[in-house]
This record gives C-alpha cells, sequence and structure tokens, in this order.
C-alpha cells in the first residue's frame, strides 16, 4: 500500500503526541530512560499506526504481530504508544513507576496486556521474537514478528546466540530493528565496546540486513515492505536514529541515556518539541 | 516395615533389582506426554544423546529443535514459543540450565510465568569422573526461590517418567531435576505419585526418626532405614520428589511422630531440599532437623559410589548419623 503525503504527516504527527506524552510521564515518574524512548517514537508510531496487525480493543487476538521490545528500558516509547493507539487511556500514563500501576518501570507482560513479554534484562528479545517465528512457521500461520533491540544491548552474548538460530532456521517471517544511537549508559557505544559493523555481523549469522534513517517514516516502512520479500532469511533493520531526537539540547547526549527530565526542563523541552520542524498542527503548539 | 501403600517393587532390595538413570525417565515421559498434546516440544543445547533427548527426536523429528551449545538462548527461546502456545522441555546438564541461564530463567521463563518445562540433568556428585564442574549442586536452591516454580527431584526413572508427564498438564514454569547414574528403580507405576505430596517408603511400629530424601538417595535412606531396624532403631523414610510445593503436611506429622528429623540430597546443605523442610519445620513444629548433603565444597572426579561415600550420602553414612541422633 503506497504511502501518502497525508499518510506520513498524520503518523509523523502521532510520533509527536507519543513524545509529548513522553516526557509528561517521565517528569510525572521522576526517574526513567529519555533519549531512547524519544528517538523511537517515529518508529513506534510507524508500528502501532500503520505496519501492525493489531486491535488494541482485543489485545490477545491470536491473530495478531507480535512486536517484542528487548530493550525494556525504553518502555515509556511503548506505554505512549500504546495509549495513543487506544490500549489504555491516556491519563494511565502519568502512573508509570508508580506503586500499583501496570507501567512498571520496566514491562512485565502479566500486568498490561497488550505486552508480548517482560523485558529489561538484555539480549533476550531476539530469543523470544525467534522462536514466535518458528512456532508459527510450525503451525502454518501467517503472523508476522517483530523485535526491537538497542544497540548497546548488542554487547550480550545472547543476541548472538539468537542471531545464529534464526540465521540457521532462516526464519523469513522475523524482522529486527536495531536502533543504532550510539550511546548506551556509560559513553558512546564505540567507547564502551565497538560494534561496528553491525552489518557486517549479521549477514556473516545468515541475515539480510537493511540499513534506514529510523526518523524518515517513509524509509522506515519502505524497509519493513522490502523485509516482507526477502522470503529466504530473517531480516535485521538497522535504523540510525538520534538519541533524544525533537529535544535538540539533549539529541546526542549519553548522559540523557537513564535519566529523566525536571520539570522545569520538561517545559524547555515540550518547547522545544512543539517548535521542531513545523510538523506539529497549531492546535498542540 | 515397607509402607504397602507405596506400592514398591516386589523385592525392592534384592540384589536383581533394576539400575536405571532417571533421565531414561525423561526420554519416555517426553514421548508420553508428546503423544498426548501435539503442542508438546524438547529444545536441547547440544546434549540430545545423554540427555535422552534424542528418544523424543527419534518419535516426534519436527518437535524436536535443536540448538546449539547455547543454554541462554534456550531458556530464552522457550519462553517464547510457550508465549504462543508450545509447552517447550529444554534440556541440558543441570550446570549449564539452570546454571548458566539462569536470568533469562528468572525473567523470561518465572517472572512471565511461561509453561516451560526446565530439565536439569547430571545433577549431584553421582555424575562420576566428570567432576566438579559437570556436577551440579547448587539447583535445587536456585529453582525454588523462584516465584512461579514448581521443583521437582524423582528419585527414580519411573516417577522420573510421571514428573514428566505430569509437568505438561500443569500451569507454568517447572524444574525437574535427573541423574546420570543408574539408580535402582524401587517405585512402580502404580506407585502414588502427586505434586506436593511426598510419600512414606518406609515405617517401623516405633520409629524415633525420620529421613527425609529427595532424588536418587531416597533408595540410599531405605537402606539405611532396614539396617537401623536390625539394630533395633525405627524410623520413617518420607520421601518428598515434590520439593516445591513442599508437603508440609508430611513433613510436620513425621516430625511430630518422631521428634527427630535427617534430610538426606545430593546438594549443598544450604540452601535446598534440607533447607526447605528446616525452614517448614521452624516455623511449625521445630524440632531437630540435621542435613545431610554437600558440606559447602565443590565436588570432584571418582566413580558415584565413590563421591557418595566420601561426601557422606551412602546407606551406611546416613544409618551411621541416625544412630547418632537417636542416641542423643
Amino acid at each position: 500500500m503506497a504511502l501518502t503525503d497525508e499518510d506520513v504527516l498524520l503518523l509523523e504527527t502521532k510520533a509527536e503526541a507519543i513524545r509529548e506524552t513522553i516526557l509528561d510521564m517521565l517528569v510525572a515518574a521522576g526517574s526513567g530512560h529519555t533519549a531512547g524512548p524519544l528517538g523511537m517514537s517515529d518508529i513506534f508510531a510507524a508500528f502501532y499506526f500503520h505496519i501492525l496487525k493489531h486491535d488494541p480493543k482485543n489485545p490477545g487476538w491470536e491473530e495478531r504481530d507480535r512486536l517484542v521490545l528487548s530493550n525494556g528500558h525504553i518502555v515509556p516509547v511503548l506505554y505512549s504508544t500504546m495509549a495513543h493507539a487506544g490500549y489504555f487511556p491516556l491519563e494511565e500514563c502519568l502512573t508509570l513507576r508508580k506503586f500499583g500501576s501496570r507501567l512498571q518501570g520496566h514491562p512485565e507482560r502479566l500486568r498490561l496486556p497488550g505486552l508480548e513479554t517482560t523485558s529489561g534484562p538484555l539480549g533476550e528479545g531476539l530469543s523470544q521474537g525467534a522462536a514466535m517465528a518458528y512456532a508459527f512457521r510450525m503451525d502454518g500461520k501467517k503472523n508476522q514478528v517483530y523485535v526491537c533491540m538497542g544497540d548497546g544491548e548488542q554487547n550480550e552474548g545472547n543476541v548472538w546466540e539468537a542471531a545464529l538460530w534464526a540465521g540457521k532456521y532462516k526464519l523469513a517471517n522475523l524482522t529486527a530493528v536495531i536502533d543504532r544511537n550510539n550511546i548506551q549508559i556509560d559513553g558512546m557505544t564505540e567507547d564502551v565496546m565497538p560494534l561496528d559493523s553491525l552489518k557486517d555481523k549479521y549477514e556473516a549469522f545468515g541475515w539480510h540486513v537493511l540499513e534506514v534513517n529510523g526518523h524518515d517514516m517513509r524509509a522506515f516502512i519502505t524497509a519493513i515492505d522490502d523485509a516482507k520479500s526477502i522470503y529466504e532469511k530473517p531480516v535485521m533493520i538497522i535504523a540510525h536514529t538520534i538519541p533524544g531526537k525533537g529535544v535538540p539540547e539533549i539529541e546526542f547526549d549519553y548522559k540523557w541515556h537513564g535519566k529523566p527530565p525536571t520539570a522545569e526542563e520538561a517545559k524547555r523541552f515540550m518547547k522545544e518539541l512543539r517548535s521542531g520542524a513545523g510538523r506539529v498542527p497549531n492546535e498542540y503548539a | 516395615m515397607l509402607n504397602p501403600d507405596a506400592k514398591l517393587v516386589a523385592d525392592v532390595f534384592g540384589k536383581d533389582r533394576e539400575l536405571k538413570p532417571t533421565r531414561d525417565g525423561f526420554g519416555l515421559g517426553t514421548i508420553a506426554a508428546g503423544k498426548k498434546d501435539p503442542n508438546v516440544i524438547v529444545l536441547c543445547a547440544d546434549l540430545k544423546e545423554s540427555t535422552r533427548a534424542e528418544w523424543f527426536e527419534k518419535e516426534f523429528p519436527d518437535r524436536f529443535i535443536e540448538v546449539g551449545i547455547a543454554e541462554q538462548n534456550m531458556a530464552a527461546l522457550a519462553s517464547g514459543f510457550a508465549s504462543v502456545g508450545k509447552v517447550p522441555y529444554i534440556a541440558s546438564y543441570a550446570a549449564f540450565s539452570p546454571g548458566r541461564n539462569y536470568e533469562q530463567i528468572r525473567t523470561t521463563i518465572a517472572l512471565n510465568e511461561a509453561h516451560v518445562i526446565v530439565c536439569g540433568m547430571h545433577a549431584g556428585v553421582s555424575v562420576g569422573p566428570d567432576g566438579a564442574t559437570h556436577q551440579m549442586l547448587e539447583d535445587i536452591g536456585l529453582m525454588r526461590m523462584l516465584p512461579n516454580m514448581t521443583v521437582l527431584v524423582p528419585g527414580d526413572a519411573v516417577e522420573a517418567q510421571k514428573a514428566v508427564e505430569l509437568a505438561a498438564q500443569m500451569p507454568g514454569p517447572v524444574y525437574i531435576r535427573f541423574g546420570r547414574s543408574p539408580v535402582p528403580t524401587f517405585t512402580t507405576a502404580e506407585t502414588p505419585f502427586v505434586i506436593g505430596k511426598g510419600i512414606e517408603l518406609w515405617r517401623s511400629s516405633a520409629p524415633k526418626v525420620t529421613l527425609m530424601t529427595t532424588g536418587a538417595l531416597a533408595y540410599q535412606a531405605l537402606e539405611a532405614a532396614r539396617a537401623l531396624e536390625a539394630d533395633g532403631i525405627g524410623s520413617i523414610v518420607l520421601h518428598l520428589p515434590s520439593v516445591k510445593p513442599l508437603d508440609t503436611e508430611a513433613v510436620i506429622a513425621c516430625a511430630r511422630a518422631t521428634g527427630r528429623v535427617i534430610t538426606i540430597e545430593e546438594h549443598q546443605i544450604a540452601g535446598g531440599f534440607g533447607s526447605a523442610v528446616a525452614e517448614c519445620l521452624s516455623a511449625t513444629y521445630p524440632v531437630r532437623v540435621t542435613r545431610l548433603g554437600v558440606l559447602d565444597q565443590f565436588g570432584q572426579s571418582g566413580s558415584p559410589e565413590e563421591l557418595l561415600a566420601h561426601y557422606g550420602l551412602s546407606s551406611a553414612h546416613i544409618a551411621e548419623v541416625a544412630r547418632l541422633e537417636v542416641g542423643k
């Protein structure tokens, strides 16, 4: 299905709304991760408002596609996106990380319908997504499986065990996305533990690899479509993103990986967000 | 006296009793479970012959999944399989699964309440010549500490098969522990096996001590009970293959009846089966609990018999400890 300019604008508008909610949630929570969720907002808007076969009113629908969030610490972007998609009321986002909330600091499948797994400890989502893809193929089912991972997460050995396995079994119904934002808690990924070339590594493990600008809706959705046409291998999309995207004063700064803004900072960030690229309709400005 | 309700094998102390490793029960149990439920699958980390996963593969080649030497991946894969309706058994040596992949089991299986059956083979010092690296002595503790996890330690191959079959039918995650060496088969198909229940194998007319066991050492305890009886010391042998949930009712009742308890396991004495019994009794009916197990040390190479004797887990040693306890 060809993407019109209007479709793209709508998705970009959703992404901006998702970012605003992320800032609101983090301020209310007083802890949590900022850079990654803002950086992945475009991709999550694309998934939940265009790519995924899903039904927010029936989260257990058996025919749904599966999206496994492996790097659980960026869950504010998932909660925000799910709320905007109608899985639960937007107000509930403000309960993030609070006692009794369904929105745990790291996602727990059993607490919130619509989450496909529990994550936070890194490197485990690719295994789970690969197994789902294998099981769907065993049963002749058409469900597509997506896995979102971080780039720092690629340090984990479990990731490469899963990559070998998915490559061996040629799981064409599996598409994974790496948020290549080049930061992790202790610094820039290439300083902490060099990863390049991720493309060469995954190709060597039997994957088809695509690289895109993770903030270009059209490019990302095209990559997802391309992935569907690769039916002999699993596909890895390396999505180059800007950590803290939308708030120029924190973009690219690894120090914003694991902390939330203060209320005052959030006010300033919100302004920066809303003035961003003139894409946001007036009602939000 | 042997408990007739336990319906043990006819000549339980006989010379020609059958010897079989409990892991054989894994092979047979998975085949039986696989016949009942087409969603049953078996994953193995490059140890299909020694874990007996190969037996399942021969019966259901399309439902056997080779993972390679990657226990972390195997656990997380199993969680993914379970989330879409499969019933996965994962098989490796206990030193690696749950030894290597504890965190994957904790997060993706236990916290997710995934119906995965973790099968740890070659547990205990009776692994023999392979030595300390492969003689897992901490797995019962690791697994019973996890919320949602059921922990089963069958005593012989027949009981192991029952545990494996039953695990497929219950919800949530299950850990089952198996041994490498052939051990006497003392139960029969008619021996009751209920998760959460123990079974008295032996009860003298005036018992003075209860030998509480889990796993294949139950047989050593039975031999010890017979030797004690010959010395005029009455005992009860309470076999508890279900470590979690523990049959607290039976544990308390036996403690009341004898006032002295000895726990016997092929595991570190910290954190394992004996600790579970002591936790129960300290809170309900405090009596002296003497825990037999490996005393805060690693194993070593040797024959299973040599090692059980060295670590004080042979029937002779158990009987000796019981005599001392009763004399106190």
